[in-house]
């Protein structure tokens, strides 16, 4: 269970929610500019709110501006839009550098699809495929919550419909709190369980 | 001729690039990708030794480490360590004037890929310092390695600063710019002439080298991104 409540000002407006997550996606839905990238900063202690509370599984997180455990601690899966994937790693490598457990590692490069690419490197392969990678780099790490930041944007329709499914299959299988940012509202349907619309940094 | 310029020049040229990597580098580091009140005129000064000429390098540094300077006192007080005239001297006029190419080199390459890569490792569980040595230094190992190349020549080619505060002490503090410099004042044109090509060599191969480097190894992963 996922307990998020914070405040934060921004440059625009101020940013203040409260919601909770139990093993479920939650969509936090939004047009760009709308505060949803930050939550997911604060809930992976990549930035501060200036007040409240992030607790993850009873575990204190964050309070007001602290950060009670540090980034590396928290057990956060993040895929970011940009995928944010190690150019001078191969896919292998960039797999393996937050886990060791090689059952699982062979496990996420076969469902995902991407076995066939273990020794080539980030610029070598496809989007779709950087989307996958990014998806099985952070849950290699067995992540207690995953957080997704728009990570479909940037893939073709059909590509994004492959990962849709996929998502939805791993989702059956990890059985964790999931929060995916998009403001494509088809997404936000097809893969929340949940949709909580966001605007000016308000839930409504 | 003998050969004690050569050695001495390397010598002290190496001792200070190495130095100057590592601080350069942690400077950087800590400070280019911040924003703070005060970054502007802290980059200002690093960068300064720069744009000044030589001699105010080493009017500066004169001043605080001569044997009356704040900082030369304390050393001869507690240490019995003398920096004027010294082989010391030259390898901190070394630093010195060389510090700002390392460190603009450095800072230009930690701002040359995307933040969030470093951000991606923090969550998969790596420490600050894992990140650093496993994704940000490899990173930034193009411009890091330039600037060390450049900081070497630099140090190597150090003269004004150097006869300031080291002055030139035959087979302690004499380095090849101030043998040529005295070989010339005292008419021996012919060893100012074999110290010239020495440094020409040096200073031709090691850009020679960086540029053949850089265009080998300029990592492909940039081209794509």
């Amino acid at each position: 269970m996922l307990y998020v409540q914070l405040r934060k000002k921004l440059s625009h407006f101020t940013l203040d929610v409260d919601f909770q997550v139990g093993n479920e996606t939650v969509i936090l839905f939004g047009p760009s500019g709308s505060g949803k990238t930050t939550i997911l900063n604060c809930i992976a202690g990549l930035d501060a709110p200036d007040q409240g509370k992030i607790e993850l599984n009873k575990v204190v997180l964050t309070k007001d501006k602290q950060l009670i455990t540090s980034t590396p601690k928290r057990q956060v899966g993040y895929v970011f839009q940009d995928y944010a994937l190690f150019p001078h790693k191969t896919i292998l490598e960039n797999i393996k550098y937050g886990s060791s457990d090689d059952s699982l590692i062979n496990h996420l490069l076969t469902i995902l699809k991407i076995d066939h690419l273990r020794s080539q490197y980030p610029h070598q392969i496809s989007g779709g495929e950087k989307q996958r990678l990014a998806l099985a780099r952070a849950l290699a790490a067995k992540p207690d919550v995953l957080l997704l930041d728009e990570p479909f944007s940037s893939l073709d329709e059909r590509t994004k419909y492959e990962c849709h499914s996929e998502l939805l299959r791993l989702k059956q299988e990890w059985n964790i709190p999931i929060i995916l940012v998009t403001h494509d509202s088809k997404e936000a349907e097809q893969l929340g369980d949940r949709i909580l619309s966001i605007e000016k940094g308000k839930l409504e | 001729m003998n050969s004690s310029p050569l050695l001495l020049s390397l010598q002290t040229a190496s001792i200070a690039t190495l130095i100057v990597f590592v601080t350069g580098i942690a400077l950087a580091r800590l400070i280019s990708r911040k924003l703070f009140p005060g970054k502007s005129i802290i980059e200002s000064i690093l960068l300064l030794p720069m744009v000044l000429p030589p001699t105010v390098i080493g009017f500066g540094l004169l001043y605080l480490f001569g044997n009356n300077g704040p900082i030369g006192q304390l050393l001869a007080d507690w240490f019995g360590i003398q920096i004027v005239f010294s082989w010391l001297g030259v390898v901190i006029a070394a630093i010195v004037v060389s510090f700002p190419l390392m460190y603009q080199s450095a800072s230009a390459s930690f701002q040359n890929y995307d933040p969030q890569i470093e951000k991606a490792a923090l969550t998969l569980g790596a420490s600050r310092w894992k990140v650093f040595f496993t994704i940000s230094f490899p990173l930034a190992w193009p411009g890091l390695l330039a600037g060390t190349v450049l900081t070497f020549a630099r140090a190597l080619g150090e003269f004004g600063a150097t006869l300031m505060l080291a002055g030139y002490i035959p087979g302690k503090t004499d380095t090849i710019p101030l043998a040529i410099y005295f070989a010339v004042e005292s008419g021996k044109m012919e060893e100012a002439r074999l110290w010239v090509i020495v440094i020409l060599i040096l200073g031709f191969s090691s850009i020679l080298w960086l540029n053949w480097w850089s265009k080998r190894n300029i990592l492909s992963f940039r081209n794509s991104k």
